[in-house]
């Protein structure tokens, strides 16, 4: 599906997602699992984009086509008006669902892992993993490994892991899936203030709706699989904004929105049949 | 010591007295067993005049040459065949299998491929090891998450890169194991073969005493083939619980 | 269909080693067509079934301790967890032990015979399928033993209902283990000091230079192993993908 006319892509475009497919080939020489798409996805430089859909829709599969981790089956991915192969662009920085930490580092270790394998000097490496530690609470805990840690701690690590690297576009798979209520409220605002400092692009996969409207400027709703997205929304929010939000009217409005487009998706994918 | 470490102890040497009672009690005959002490006793006994320093030496160099190949033999081909799952899938019913074979019935094509002395022996030791470590490194590799594969190719490591940084200390945990699964089996390959066809080593001086009714060597060299094992166990044993504690296992 | 091709292609490897190794060592290692028309003459033979028969009552009663035994010990430690790990190194080092050592005292104990093998037998065997059960059990999640409990399942019924269940892949593992080794344990035993069975007839060969034979009988050792194995293994196959 390349499409015939040289793609005009507009310079506050930061990535972007063109007819995008992606069929997982059955072991058997099947027809396979259609998982995704056709998806068409902008997220503009510096947007904070949340991704919200049904278990199993394929947003997983969304982030690995983006980073380059899997190949589209159709159509073309490009980051920086570059065109994405099969290599994870410089610049990207990946947080997934499950855990990825190295149980065989200490967690100090484990957050300079990437800055030791892009060859960064000691200080530098030094002042950036203190800062981490400091900014993800895991100060205490520099020496542990993380099998002594919580779920939630361990996702920490993994978070400052991608962070030290200071990429343009963060992509995070439900990063908070193993953490409490409040400390998910807690770690968004510190999120917020990050994207602020950093003026990166973030894109944040979610299954919780407040957390997809409290802090996205722009939330894509996708349907249950083959994911398409179904709707995208606008909230509207201020740069400076934090959890206090939720007690906006208007929080309370994009929830209801975002709980009406995704409820027929859901029963779907759990393979009920909606009934309204 | 742990309290587990105290009650261990207390049940092993709970055993060897209640052996020495009923030796010395005449419960077991002495035709039979000789008694713990005795035994023990004997093998001081035997190391102090030095004749079986040949053996001993020999054996361990033995096994030592056993393990070093089977370990080294083993890791290559269980990762190369790691790759291929569908070569795995093919020989994994032979793998299983395999330790049903007495490879020692071999001995004579093995003198006949590699010559008489001791290569033969390390031979039937290195076939007896190998398989466990080709087993170990399968079990260490399919535990390598996806996730944590997916991060070396977010790095953008190449395939050498993510063995080497990634996939083996993932799994030098149960590597080990299969280290110790070598060590063990390495030392009953080649003392069995001794015991069963050579006419040097351990394995050999035990069923050479036995067939002369020298009971009292005998015993003292199986005692020494025990405690051997048993030593070079337990350090491994500690190595590798350390290892796998720190991984939370 | 496909993993047939791809067993069938394995056995053409390994014959085609094996007829190699041939043209290397000449007549220390008979070819696999020689071996197999010995075979085929030993199995129409008169005496060689005697002492299959031998063999194979010798490991059916060691191969009936060693699982009965091995289970009943290895879930009973298993289920505890300070005897459990109070005795798995004990056991690990009871494992690595050259056991042919201790086949003098078997046979002072037993005397010539069939009791001595099946002893010997049962040592090798038993202990694999101990410590694999007890660490099956050791290995569940603790959650289902806390909703059988909440169930109310007598700790029979436990155990039957919920443990060997969850447990069962692993077992499998370990009597696939016990099995091998149990055999090797037999054949040991009836190398060094028995008139009758596979093993003697294996020493008795090796002491004639009567190498096709030894090979032959190997072989048809390998075939019997490499059966029960691989059904075995499929056993543990589709319980694996129950467990899933
Ligand atoms: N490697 C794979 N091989 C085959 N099918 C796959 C693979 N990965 C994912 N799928 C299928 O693709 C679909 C989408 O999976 P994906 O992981 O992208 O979903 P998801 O939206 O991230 O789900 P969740 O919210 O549960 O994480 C699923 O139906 C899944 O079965
Ligand atoms: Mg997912």
């Amino acid at each position: 599906m390349k499409s015939p006319h040289m793609r005009v892509v507009p310079a506050d475009v930061h990535a972007q997602l063109a007819g995008v497919t992606r069929v997982y080939p059955a072991a058997d020489g099947g027809p396979g699992v259609h998982a995704l798409g056709p998806v068409d996805l902008s997220l503009r430089r510096g947007e904070f984009y949340a991704v919200i859909g049904p278990s199993g829709c394929g947003k997983s599969t969304l982030l690995d086509v983006l980073s380059g981790l899997s190949p589209p089956t159709t159509g073309e991915v490009v980051f920086e008006g570059k065109p994405v192969g099969r290599t994870v662009p410089d610049g990207i920085g990946i947080v997934f669902q499950e855990d990825a930490s190295f149980p065989w580092l200490t967690v100090r270790d484990n957050i300079a892992f990437g800055l030791r394998q892009g060859g960064v000097d000691g200080a530098e490496i030094d002042r950036r993993t203190d800062y981490a530690l400091a900014f993800m609470g895991l100060r205490d805990f520099a020496r542990a490994y993380p099998p002594q840690l919580s779920g939630g701690m361990r996702q920490r690590v993994c978070i400052a892991r991608t962070l030290v690297m200071q990429p343009r576009l963060i992509l995070l798979d439900e990063p908070f899936g193993a953490l409490d209520a409040q400390t998910r409220l807690i770690m968004g605002d510190e999120l917020l203030r990050l994207w602020r400092e950093t003026k990166a692009t973030v894109m944040l996969i979610t299954h919780a709706l407040d957390e997809a409207a409290m802090l996205s400027d722009r939330i894509g709703v996708m349907s249950a699989r083959p994911g398409l997205i179904l709707a995208e929304i606008e909230t509207g929010w201020s740069r400076d904004r934090d959890s206090t939000i939720a007690s906006d009217p208007a929080f309370g409005a994009i929830t209801s929105r975002l709980w009406s487009l995704l409820r027929a998706e859901s029963i779907k994918a759990v393979g009920g049949s909606a009934r309204s | 010591m742990t309290r587990l470490g105290w009650i261990r102890f207390g049940i092993v040497g709970g055993a060897i007295v209640l052996l020495e009672l009923m030796c010395r009690f005449g419960v077991i005959g002495r035709r039979v067993l000789i008694p713990p002490s005795d035994m023990a006793v004997q093998l001081w006994n035997l190391l102090r005049s030095g004749r079986i320093n040949n053996d001993l030496s020999e054996t361990l160099l033995n096994v030592a040459a056993s393990i070093a190949l089977a370990v080294a033999v083993g890791f290559a081909v269980g990762s190369v065949i790691h790759a291929l799952p569908r070569v795995r899938r093919a020989i994994e019913p032979f793998l299983a299998s395999y330790y049903a074979l007495p490879f020692f019935a071999f001995y004579p094509v093995f003198i006949v491929l590699f010559g008489i002395g001791r290569m033969p022996i390390i031979v039937i030791g290195f076939l007896f090891g190998v398989v466990a470590m080709v087993i170990a490194t399968f079990n260490g590799f399919d535990r390598i998450p996806r996730a944590l594969v997916r991060t070396a190719r977010a790095y953008r490591m190449g395939p050498v890169e993510t063995a080497l940084k990634i996939k083996l200390p993932y799994a030098a945990p149960f590597l080990f194991t299969g280290v110790k699964l070598a060590v063990a089996y390495s030392f009953i390959g080649v003392i069995a073969a001794e015991f069963i066809l050579a006419s040097s080593g351990l394995g050999y001086s035990i069923a050479y005493a036995f067939n002369n009714f020298d009971n009292r060597t005998m015993y003292a060299l199986m005692l020494l083939v025990i405690v051997l094992v048993t030593v070079v166990n337990a350090l491994l044993h500690v190595g590798e619980a350390r290892l796998m504690r720190r991984r939370g296992l | 269909m496909r993993r047939l091709v791809d067993t069938l292609l394995v056995i053409a490897v390994l014959v085609a080693a094996w007829q190699v190794l041939h043209w290397v060592a000449g007549d220390a290692l008979t070819s696999p067509a020689g071996t197999a028309r010995r075979a085929w003459a030993l199995m129409n033979g008169d005496t060689f079934w005697g002492h299959v028969r031998e063999t194979g009552t010798a490991f059916g009663y060691s191969l009936g301790l060693a699982v009965i035994g091995g289970l009943a010990v290895g879930l009973t430690l298993g289920l505890n967890r300070t005897a459990s790990s109070v005795a798995e190194p004990i056991l690990v080092s009871v494992y690595s032990l050259p056991k042919v050592t201790l086949y003098p005292i078997i046979l002072l104990v037993f005397g010539l015979g069939l009791s001595a093998k099946v002893a010997f037998g049962t040592i090798h065997g038993i202990v694999p399928v101990i410590i694999f059960s007890m660490n099956a059990v050791r290995k569940l999640p603790p959650i289902y033993l806390r909703a059988a409990r909440s169930m109310r399942l007598s700790r029979l019924d436990m155990i039957r209902r919920v443990v060997v269940p969850a447990a069962l892949p692993e077992i499998v593992s370990g009597l696939r283990i016990g099995f091998s080794l149990t055999l090797l344990g037999v054949l040991i035993g009836e190398m060094f000091a028995s008139q009758r069975g596979l093993g003697f007839l294996i020493m008795n060969a090796i002491g004639q230079f009567d190498v096709d034979t030894m090979v032959a009988v190997i072989l048809i050792l390998a075939v019997v192993a490499v059966c029960a194995n691989a059904a075995l293994l499929a056993l543990n196959r589709r319980l694996h993908q129950g467990a899933t």
